[in-house]
């Protein structure tokens, strides 16, 4: 099957913070690379979960794809079609198929329109649908969403967040999108109604064959939804593969500790055991080498230095560690040069 | 004896729209070194209560109290202000979810952590701050002696989390009151957290009140659980029977509809409908609009508290007939 999205060393940066030498200086600040080279397959009909802590990239990931933030390096194919030069009308039509489902659903929303409104104007802009018949078109997208009839005339400001989001996931859907990023859409929620919404993303993905990248912080919630889970630390996939997979024998050591830290269900459920220790670097200061050895429990002097080796695909998981690395062909030994990767040279993390 | 005893607390807001009833006739009680989780969606009443028997609701509201809160034998809810002020910050200590806007930004991290020791305790400014060096070592700032003379803003969220709770068990309080700590925090942070408040309780007898939305977060730490919906007590039970055998359909949904025990490809077993508006709330049991086991006399008050065990308590007039089959 071809890829739906392919997305080879797509970077983000920004303009970071700079301090008072930048300023007195008249220099710009520095970049903050939000996205550092990632690359990634999306195939139709999937829903692949994304997820890492916050500041390690994934939304501005997310955004980028759907050309919604700046790229600085990297190319990006939908469907076959180079996405990097769009504009304009072709632009559009690539907005029709691919759209955005975000965090905070009343903030998305404009809070004294009426839930009509609010669609009808999608299917207005795009010219998606004659005037006379969009009030039933608006009608017909609120029942796949779940939404009573008698709502439509309801401003947003006066619906509940999980109704809130289900205007969003009907606006991106009135384009007649096939491929959706969905940026945390339930962590705002409440827990009784956060099942509500994730069910219906599952009925319209069987439903639409719809593609969906699905961001979120939460394992458990991608665990249950997702066919695939890409893991992120401070710009860089650092795993992916089947969920199944990945949540039974997570092989990086970040895996390893956010599949640890997830809260368990159980009567004799107790905190996870092996916590990271540390927080997350500032993608403003990325360590060198591999950019969670300063926190991983199993870190080796070459990781301290070098970035870790592009990976084997088995099983369809790949992994960005030294761990796992090929024991290279020595091109001569030289002098200095840690012994490569032998158990000996693993390190214990001191706390 | 408890350590808190709440009885009977319920809190009314007057508002243009009529009288909130925010809190219903709340009633726990949690013993020395003890966890108890206050679990919640929002607008249950979790952190209303915790807030109106600490005296800490909002000032201008207009609004009324009652009920009792009985700390070391003595009733929280009828101490003026100079009493309070000895209770606070001395016995009982609060941290809250977003520590940036409960840290006060212009003084440095030592200053904060010091002040209840130079309050209440009559420490010099010398030794409070070493003792304040000492507590940051203590909750897990890296180089303490440094952090304490930095300001909230130059640490991360994790870190003035961090000071909070270092600040709030200066005094070795015992009663923390924790309103969901680590809601604005990462995964592996969050545990992080945690473990500190457990390792604290252990070290100290420190008993904490856990305020949270996420019943997964209480079944790892707690010992014991009280759930709460439209300002009512619904369950109250130890946390490995409340798990195991949840008694109120309520309670049954909330463990049911995590995703993290669900089947793939399964569909996720959810409670349906809307959360009542706090205006509008249902007659009889507030939860039977959207329960799949009401019947006619759930519509109907009154809806009270009944013993389904030893220490387990359930606000479902039907729990017999419901039973495990659920």
């Amino acid at each position: 099957m071809t890829a739906l999205l392919e997305v080879r060393d797509l970077k983000v940066r920004y303009r970071g913070r700079g301090g008072l030498g930048d300023w007195l200086r008249r220099r710009p600040p520095p970049w903050v690379h939000a996205v550092n080279g990632v690359d990634l397959d999306i195939e139709p009909g999937e829903i692949v979960g994304l997820v890492g802590e916050s500041g390690c990239g994934k939304s501005s990931l997310g955004r980028a794809l759907l050309r919604l933030t700046p790229t600085s390096g990297g190319s990006l194919r939908f469907g076959g079609q180079d996405l990097m030069g769009l504009e304009g009308e072709a632009l559009m039509r690539f907005r029709r198929r691919a759209q955005m489902v975000f965090q905070d659903p009343l903030a998305s929303l404009n809070p004294r329109r009426t839930v009509s409104e609010t669609l009808s104007e999608v299917l207005r802009v795009h010219r998606l649908c004659p005037e006379p018949q969009i009030r039933v078109r608006v009608l017909e997208l609120m029942d796949r969403v779940g939404l009573a009839a008698s709502l439509a005339d309801r401003s947003s400001r006066s619906l509940s967040g999980g109704q809130c989001q289900r205007v969003g996931i009907a606006r991106a859907l009135a384009m007649g999108a096939d491929f959706i990023v969905a940026d945390e859409p339930v962590s705002a929620l409440d827990v009784s109604i956060q099942a509500q919404i994730l069910n219906l993303l599952v009925r319209l993905q069987r439903e639409r064959n719809l593609t969906i990248l699905f961001i979120s912080h939460d394992l458990g919630v991608i665990r249950y939804l997702c066919r695939r889970v890409v893991v992120m630390y401070l710009g860089c996939v650092v795993e992916e593969g089947p969920v199944e997979a990945v949540f039974a024998r997570p092989q990086h050591p970040y895996t390893q500790s956010l599949i640890d830290a997830i809260p368990r269900m159980a009567p004799d459920a107790r905190l996870g055991a092996s916590a990271l220790t540390g927080e997350p670097p500032s993608p403003q200061a990325r360590p060198a080498g591999c950019a969670f050895h300063p926190r991983c429990p199993r870190v080796m002097p070459q990781c301290r230095t070098g970035e870790p080796p592009p990976p084997r695909t088995t099983d369809g998981r790949r992994v960005w560690c030294h761990l796992y690395a090929e024991p290279v062909a020595p091109e001569g030994p030289r002098a200095g040069d840690p012994p490569a990767y032998q158990q000996s040279t693993i390190e214990m993390a001191s706390d | 004896m408890a350590l808190l005893e709440v009885r009977n607390l319920s809190v009314e807001f007057a508002t243009p729209a009529g009288r909130l009833k925010a809190v219903d006739d709340v009633s726990f009680a949690i013993g020395e070194g003890e966890v108890m989780g206050l679990v919640g969606e929002s607008g249950s009443g979790k952190t209303v209560a915790c807030r109106a028997m600490l005296h800490l609701l909002p000032p201008g509201r207009k609004r009324s109290v009652a009920g009792e809160a009985v700390f070391e034998g003595r009733n929280l809810m009828a101490m003026n202000d100079a009493e309070l002020r000895e209770v606070h910050g001395r016995k009982i200590g609060m941290i809250f979810q977003n520590p940036s806007s409960h840290l006060d930004p212009l003084m440095t991290v030592g200053g904060q952590v010091a002040e209840p020791l130079i309050y209440h305790e009559g420490l010099t400014r010398k030794d409070a701050r070493s003792r304040a060096v000492e507590l940051l070592r203590q909750v897990g700032i890296p180089d303490p002696a440094r952090a304490v003379d930095a300001y909230p803003h130059q640490l991360s969220g994790g870190m003035r989390q961090r000071v909070m709770i270092a600040s709030a068990v200066a005094c070795r309080p015992k009663l923390l009151v924790a309103d969901e700590p680590t809601t604005a925090l990462d995964v592996t942070v969050q545990t992080q957290i945690l473990r500190l408040l457990l390792e604290l309780r252990d070290k100290t007898g420190l008993a904490i009140v856990l305020i949270t939305h996420d019943l997964a977060v209480i079944a790892s730490t707690c010992d014991s659980v009280a759930v709460m919906y439209a300002g009512r007590i619904m369950e109250r039970a130890p946390k490995p029977e409340l798990v195991a055998r949840p008694r109120h359909p309520y309670t049954m949904g909330l463990i049911r509809s995590q995703p993290s025990r669900a089947v793939p490809g399964r569909e996720l077993p959810s409670i349906e409908g809307q959360l009542p508006a706090p205006g509008d709330l249902p007659t009889g049991c507030r939860f039977h609009p959207r329960c799949a086991f009401a019947a006619e006399r759930c519509r109907r008050p009154p809806v009270d508290l009944e013993a389904a065990g030893p220490e387990h308590v359930t606000a479902c007039l039907r729990w017999r007939e419901i039973g495990q089959a659920a």
